[in-house]
């Protein structure tokens, strides 16, 4: 085994682990988390024409590979004069994608709240809006926190995709090392745990979540 | 009396659900620090009343008019700013309590105060604090809900209603959901209500209690008033057949 290069390239991935992979994800996450909200509250707004481009964009986005949607992104759009850099499109492809799996696990959660929650809420004089903020969501969360772990965890590693559009993070600095070192299963081996790491500290901190969040309800 | 002496006055509430018509034609007065029991077979649409009072239903007809307002016709459009006015009036005790597990006892009760009616913070916790000694409940201030027994729960509930200050109580089954030991300590609260002129609306299975706290009787079936008035009457010498037969099954499950 070459122990040199595994030494000289840690450094380079990890740094793109840093300042691509970690900072790509928490940015598509955050985004994606808002989009999902709008398109949950869109679906059980018991509006039809709202519900129904909630439902639309849910089936699109799951029904198509993230891969294509990135390209379509990032190769396609400049063909109708839309040329968006990588890291901005990135971020649109996978907060995008992330929003249409979410979006269902939100709507999920919210419907889980008893509705005599709701009610309570009205009858203390809140309004729709007042008692989804209030009262719903901080139940919801602790509902979806599982979940969206699942999901946040995946995008981490989906962000490797983000390599075939030049966005410099881990993944594409495994690629040009081992492309230049020719040592593809040590330095592809060596990124997979370096991914692997960073998904075993999310874990660790699904897990400090979910106890915080449980305080709050009964066992 | 006449109706422009009642705090509330329903006249012809009606509201179906899909093609099930639940109430047909209500009428109500409620005179000030007055208790209404109101009691009937299960699907008889009492609690429908109650959550229409509160415009947590919307009715299909008929009027709910507060003295001074709001004053709502339900036969006409009505606007849901309209309907929720109703709502300013009144406070609702759930059979579930529907207490806010992700706050503490304190916390259930300002809400309303602090969030809606926009009290002032400090005034709101020492209203609450008063209140929750009132009903023995001071030392539980910072627990969660699920700490405490469904007793513990429903008075809680009962201080949550209080704390808006509204001018009519609406209890929805307060006890129903309560294991038997645990019933007495609630309604205890609801009595002391009753003695200090709280005006109050309670559908309720205990009969005893009904013919004890409340100043009237409504027998509700089939979404009409079959008949009301003082419990010793409606529960001991009911003119109606159909309320002879209902007291009687509750007198005697067996």
């Amino acid at each position: 085994m070459d122990w040199e290069l595994l030494r000289t390239s840690f450094w380079p991935m990890l740094s793109g682990g840093l300042t691509g992979t970690i900072p790509l994800s928490l940015a598509s996450f955050v985004l994606g988390l808002a989009l999902a909200l709008v398109v949950a509250l869109m679906r059980i707004s018991g509006q039809p024409v709202l519900s129904a481009i909630a439902r639309f964009y849910v089936s699109v986005i799951r029904g198509t590979p993230l891969l294509v949607q990135l390209f379509v992104i990032f190769y396609g759009l400049p063909s109708i004069g839309l040329t968006i850099n990588p890291w901005p499109s990135a971020i649109i492809a996978f907060s995008l994608n992330v929003a249409g799996y979410a979006a269902e696990i939100v709507r999920a959660a919210i419907l889980s709240v008893p509705k005599g929650q709701w009610e309570a809420g009205h009858t203390i004089g809140m309004s729709r809006s007042l008692t989804l903020r209030r009262i719903i969501l901080p139940q919801a969360a602790r509902v979806s926190v599982p979940p969206l772990s699942n999901t946040f965890i995946s995008l981490v590693k989906d962000t490797s995709l983000a390599s075939l559009i030049l966005v410099t993070e881990l993944f594409r600095e495994a690629q040009q090392i081992a492309s230049f070192s020719q040592e593809f299963l040590l330095l592809y081996m060596e990124a997979a745990a370096i991914y692997w790491v960073f998904c075993l500290v999310l874990s660790s901190g699904q897990s400090a979540l979910e106890k915080r969040l449980d305080r709050y309800v009964a066992h | 009396m006449s109706p422009t002496d009642a705090l509330l006055t329903v006249t012809g509430l009606q509201k179906s659900f899909g093609g099930n018509q639940v109430l047909r034609s209500i009428d109500l007065d409620l005179a000030d620090g007055q208790v209404t029991a109101l009691v009937g077979p299960s699907g008889s649409g009492k609690t429908t009343v109650l959550r229409c009072l509160n415009g947590l239903e919307t009715p299909d007809g008929g009027t709910v008019a507060f003295r001074g307002g709001p004053s709502v016709d339900f036969g006409a459009k009505v606007s849901r700013k309209e309907a929720l006015s109703l709502r300013d009036r009144s406070a609702m005790v759930f059979q579930t309590y529907n207490l806010f597990p992700h706050m503490t006892v304190l916390e259930n009760i300002i809400e309303g105060p602090v969030r809606v009616q926009k009290r002032a913070r400090k005034d709101a916790v020492s209203d609450a604090e008063r209140l929750l000694d009132r009903v023995g409940l001071a030392d539980k201030r910072n627990d969660h809900p699920f700490n405490l027994s469904g007793g513990q729960q429903q008075r809680v509930g009962i201080v949550r209603a209080l704390a808006l200050q509204p001018d009519l109580l609406l209890f929805d089954e307060p006890t129903s959901a309560l294991d038997p030991e645990l019933v007495g300590e609630v309604l205890t609260v609801i009595k002391e209500l009753a003695e200090e002129k709280w005006t109050m609306v309670i559908v309720t299975h205990e009969l005893a209690f009904a013919r004890e706290v409340a100043d009237e009787v409504v027998f509700m079936d089939g979404g009409v008033v079959v008949e009301h008035g003082h419990p010793d009457q409606v529960l001991r010498n009911p003119r109606e057949e159909r309320t002879r037969r209902f007291v009687q099954r509750l007198l005697n499950p067996f």
